[in-house]
């Protein structure tokens, strides 16, 4: 049974349509160990029997274990949140549909930082994720239940969002792959939002070929989604062996960050490995990104503090107090319905829009944004990417930051810009280094960032890079 | 003191008749069990997301080349946010500082801005006054929630409280002709707002204003207006301040009631909607708006005015396309006869026959354009007096049919077999030397009882005012 488990994505839908491989038995093997998940990855299980039939499509058979924070018809559905508790809501999310009718079939929800807010799981109203790596340790947020699944034998492939880097950093701290699209390339519908003009779904794999599977499926214009505009030319499974001709631009600020001599080490011995397949590295300015965090830490919470703010009791979810008292139903219900960190953005984001703080908050993250937005135009003059560690550090341990919100905050250094400029960005596992107080060698991600919609083109380059670094170390797990 | 003046400028909101809601599929209605046109998005649960009406927009860009109003290139949806059940996302998505639609006219009144936004679900209060006060329970229906409003905002440019409903009433009209709203006050398709202020006449600085809400017909419009208007002098006038709230204007009981002061007013916290794309309306989206208009009410009232009807003629005539359409059909078959003569049978002789019989307008009637037509020409020619046109005009309400046929049928023709008028006449006169002595005296009215001694010689066939004259002719007057 172990056998079918170690094959990718494309591997096993490859056997499944050549009918060398049963659907059934696939789904029902990844079902038992999804089922074993002992890193409180999920937060919910498919029970009920899936359809095998019409599971036709370049993910036919594939199950996939998706974030709690994409909308399930009938199925629960919480966002890692206490206020959505036993809420099963009326319709699907766009981007699990899209995955459903490729031949994709959902595993389980699995668990997150309550809305998507935090670097670490630990925000989760149902306990923390542990990283498969080492018990001890976050699997990085917020989408630290997918990528924990993923690199822990749960699924063989998930789905998440990222709104500030929770793809990208969980996925490093967890040595697997992940993706954030695009802002537009997936549909947001469905989703349940955080910060809305940054939330961004993406795939969770275990190499770049799937994650280009997964993401051809999902990608595409959606007439529920305004903002959506698809890729142009679609996706196609990546096949470059080489970097000849590509440069690849390294911030020169990046001097200045604060990061873990082990991740500096893997992140120079992979500008090494892109040089020996012949690419080009070359130093390039990106001014505005030292001030993305503080800029992101006031948009995201804005949009949050709006997006959050039905979440009162009337319609679904958890309602609480106020007997005949309209005021004290909605305080109850939202201040027994959401946790700490959730309520801190609340707050930030509220008073960021507030009158006569707008401009000197909001407005003024508005404008570092769109610097932001024009350094990456203005290297990608000069480059084809932009590389930098996905996390300043390897997995931390349980608790470590909790109580340090700021500390936490600077998790979000290297993905943040990315995501307020609205372009694609990857990590790719590179390495293994010892965390800075020692111990057991965990991953290192490597981040790569291209201009917009051109994820054919990061995708291709990930690919071989990845042939190359050829990263094959398996998280030791409860039998080591 | 100086005479206090009114400062008025509305805020009307106008529910657009599109087949579904501003952002999302579910179909408009009215009137229907409560919570059944609702759906994930109208109903903000978690993950939806709104996705802008089209028609709304077309419908949106009508009303602005109707008034006159510059169109923005490029306009976004901002979220203003509030906690209420009525607002099921706690916010509402609205325009902020670049709406659709600048400034603009609407007749004498300057329009501020007009733009686009979704209505709140509505609120039912269990209890005997149906009000929020003093009821056991608060009901929710979400089929109004969502549909799809342009608000209109006017300058300040109304200076008295019948003008604000007289004008308003244009704009029902105007709104209404374009075919994009219901326009129905009672239903609250159409809702306007008042805010009022007043200023020693000839000054130009605002005073304070306050805001009226939600008056559900003109009159009530107007006469909230008043009573506001009348609290805002009394006040300055016995030496206090007007202060800035929001206010309740109960048509029973003519009182107002606060709602709310300036300290309690709501920080929205606007913030422009990430879940929209800005609205670009090409050029020629604008052109088929303005393409597309009827002739509005306003225009047609000018038009008829320079055809020399007199201005409230015109406004009565002109207020109702099918009346206007009635009256321009009558105006083109008649001969020799202008179009003033034939407003005034419309507005007048018409209009009271219709009553008289029960009602209903012109153009339900049974006369057709044509019989009217026939008839104000025979009457003009004099082939028929202005008493018998009224005598056929009955029969023509009542049975519909030819003009022609009815004055055969009934012999109401002034022709020569009614023998020589002028010796009528003299016979009346004869007969009733008293009235005539009367009448030399200068007692006009006595001219009534030899005028009737004719009418009942010719059966009511002469023509008044051939007889009048006569008369006058022959005594020497
Ligand atoms: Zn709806």
């Amino acid at each position: 049974m172990a056998g079918i488990l170690e094959l990718t994505v494309a591997e096993a839908a490859a056997q499944i349509a050549a009918t060398e491989l049963s659907a059934e038995e696939y789904f029902d093997a990844w079902r038992e160990a999804a089922a074993g998940d002992d890193l409180n990855a999920y937060l919910f299980h498919v029970e009920h029997p899936v359809d095998h039939q019409a599971m036709d499509g370049p993910l036919g058979g594939i199950p996939v274990a998706v974030k709690d924070i994409f909308c399930t018809e009938g199925t629960p559905t919480t966002a890692g949140s206490r206020i959505l508790e036993g809420y099963r809501p009326p319709y699907t999310a766009t981007a699990v549909r899209r995955l459903d009718a490729a031949g994709a079939r959902v595993l389980g929800k699995t668990n997150m930082d309550e809305f998507a807010m935090g670097s670490s799981n630990e925000n989760s109203a149902y306990g923390p994720v542990l990283n498969p790596w080492d018990r001890g340790r976050v699997p990085g947020g917020s989408s630290g239940g997918s990528a924990a699944a993923v690199a822990g034998g749960l699924a063989p492939c998930a789905i998440g969002t990222d709104t500030g880097g929770s793809i990208r950093q969980p996925a490093s701290l967890c040595g697997i792959v992940g993706l954030k699209p695009t802002y537009g390339a997936i549909s947001r519908y469905g989703m349940i939002a955080f910060a809305s003009s940054l939330d961004q779904c993406g795939p969770f794999t275990r190499d770049v070929t799937d994650a280009a599977l997964l993401l051809a499926a999902m990608e595409g214009r959606d007439p529920c989604d305004s903002t959506s505009v698809g890729i142009e030319g679609g996706i196609l499974a990546p096949s470059r062996e080489d970097l000849g001709g590509l440069r690849f631009g390294v911030p020169s600020d990046l001097a200045g960050a604060g990061f873990d001599a082990g991740v500096r080490e893997v992140f120079e011995a992979t500008l090494k490995w892109i040089e020996d397949l012949g690419g080009e590295l070359a130093e390039v300015a990106l001014p505005s990104a030292e001030h993305g965090i503080s800029a992101y830490y006031v948009i995201a919470p804005a949009e949050a503090s709006s997006n959050l703010a039905r979440y009162d009791g009337v319609r679904y979810g958890v309602r609480a107090g106020g007997d005949g008292d309209l005021l004290q139903m909605y305080e109850t219900t939202r201040s027994q319905g959401f946790g700490t960190e959730v309520k801190r953005r609340i707050m930030l984001g509220t008073y960021a829009l507030s009158s006569g703080y707008y401009d000197a908050y909001y407005g003024q993250a508005q404008k570092v944004r769109t610097r932001i937005a024009e350094d990456f135009k203005a290297a990608f003059e000069k480059v084809d990417f932009v590389v930098t560690p996905t996390s300043p550090s390897v997995a931390f341990e349980l608790g470590e930051k909790t109580a340090d919100p700021l500390s936490m905050y600077l998790n979000d250094f290297f993905t943040v810009p990315m995501s307020l400029a609205g372009i694609p960005a990857i990590s790719i596992p590179a390495g293994l280094a010892e965390p800075e107080g020692g111990g057991r060698q965990l991953p290192v991600g490597f981040q790569i960032a291209a201009p917009a919609f051109a994820e054919q083109k990061l995708l291709e380059a990930s690919y071989a890079l990845e042939q190359a670094i050829g990263f094959d170390a398996k998280p030791v797990g409860s039998d080591g | 003191m100086a005479e206090l003046e009114a400062v008025i400028g509305l805020e009307i909101h106008v529910q657009l008749a599109t087949k579904t809601k501003m952002f999302c599929g579910c179909e408009l209605s009215f009137g229907d069990e409560p919570n059944v046109h609702t759906c994930p998005v109208c109903l903000a649960h978690p993950g939806v997301l709104p996705v802008v009406n089209e028609q709304a927009i077309l419908y949106a860009l009508q009303i602005a080349a109707a008034l006159g109003c510059e169109v923005a290139p490029r306009s976004i949806f901002h979220r203003k946010n509030y906690f209420y059940p009525d607002s099921p996302k706690a916010y509402q998505i609205s325009q902020y500082d670049t709406p659709i639609a600048g400034a603009g006219r609407l007749g004498d009144v300057r329009i501020h801005r007009a733009h686009l936004e979704e209505d709140a679900a509505k609120m039912i209060h269990a209890g005997e006054s149906g009000r929020i006060h003093g009821s056991s329970a608060s009901l929710v229906d979400f089929n109004r929630g969502g549909t799809p409003l342009v608000e209109i905002v006017t300058e300040p440019d109304l200076r008295g409280a019948a003008e604000a409903a007289e004008w308003a009433r244009l704009l029902r009209e105007t709104v209404r002709q374009l075919g994009v709203s219901d326009v129905n006050m009672e239903e609250g398709s159409l809702r306007v707002d008042a805010n009022v202020s007043v200023r020693p006449a000839g000054t130009e600085t605002l005073g304070t204003k306050t805001e009226l809400k939600n008056m559900n017909s003109f009159r009530f419009l107007q006469r909230g207006v008043e009573a506001e208007l009348e609290r805002q002098r009394r006040l300055i006038e016995s030496g206090g301040e007007v202060e800035q709230e929001t206010l309740h204007f109960d048509p029973q009981s003519g009182s107002l009631t606060s709602l709310r002061s300036k300290e309690e007013a709501h920080d929205y916290r606007y913030f422009p909607e990430p879940d929209l794309v800005a609205i670009a309306p090409t050029e020629e989206m604008a052109r088929t708006a303005r393409e597309s208009l009827p002739e509005l009410p306003a225009a047609r009232i000018e038009r008829y005015v320079g055809e020399g009807l007199a201005r409230d003629v015109a406004a009565v005539l002109a207020a109702d396309p099918e009346t206007a359409a009635y009256f321009e059909q009558v105006s083109t078959d008649v001969s020799g006869v202008e179009p003033k003569v034939v407003a005034n049978w419309v507005t007048g002789e018409l209009a009271a026959a219709l009553r008289a019989a029960g009602g209903g307008t012109a153009a339900e009637s049974k006369v057709t354009p044509a019989a009217l037509a026939e008839l104000i020409t025979l009457v003009a020619r004099k082939t028929i007096s202005h008493g018998s046109g009224k005598t056929v005009l009955a029969a023509l309400v009542e049975e519909g049919g030819d003009a022609q046929v009815i004055v055969e049928r009934e012999g109401l023709a002034m022709g020569d077999d009614d023998g020589d008028l002028e010796s009528i006449v003299a016979a009346a006169i004869a007969a009733d030397p008293a009235a005539a002595e009367q009448i030399k005296a200068g007692n006009g009215k006595a001219i009534g009882s030899i005028v009737g001694a004719v009418m009942r010689e010719t059966s009511g066939r002469a023509d008044g005012g051939d007889v009048n004259r006569l008369i006058r002719a022959q005594l020497g007057l």
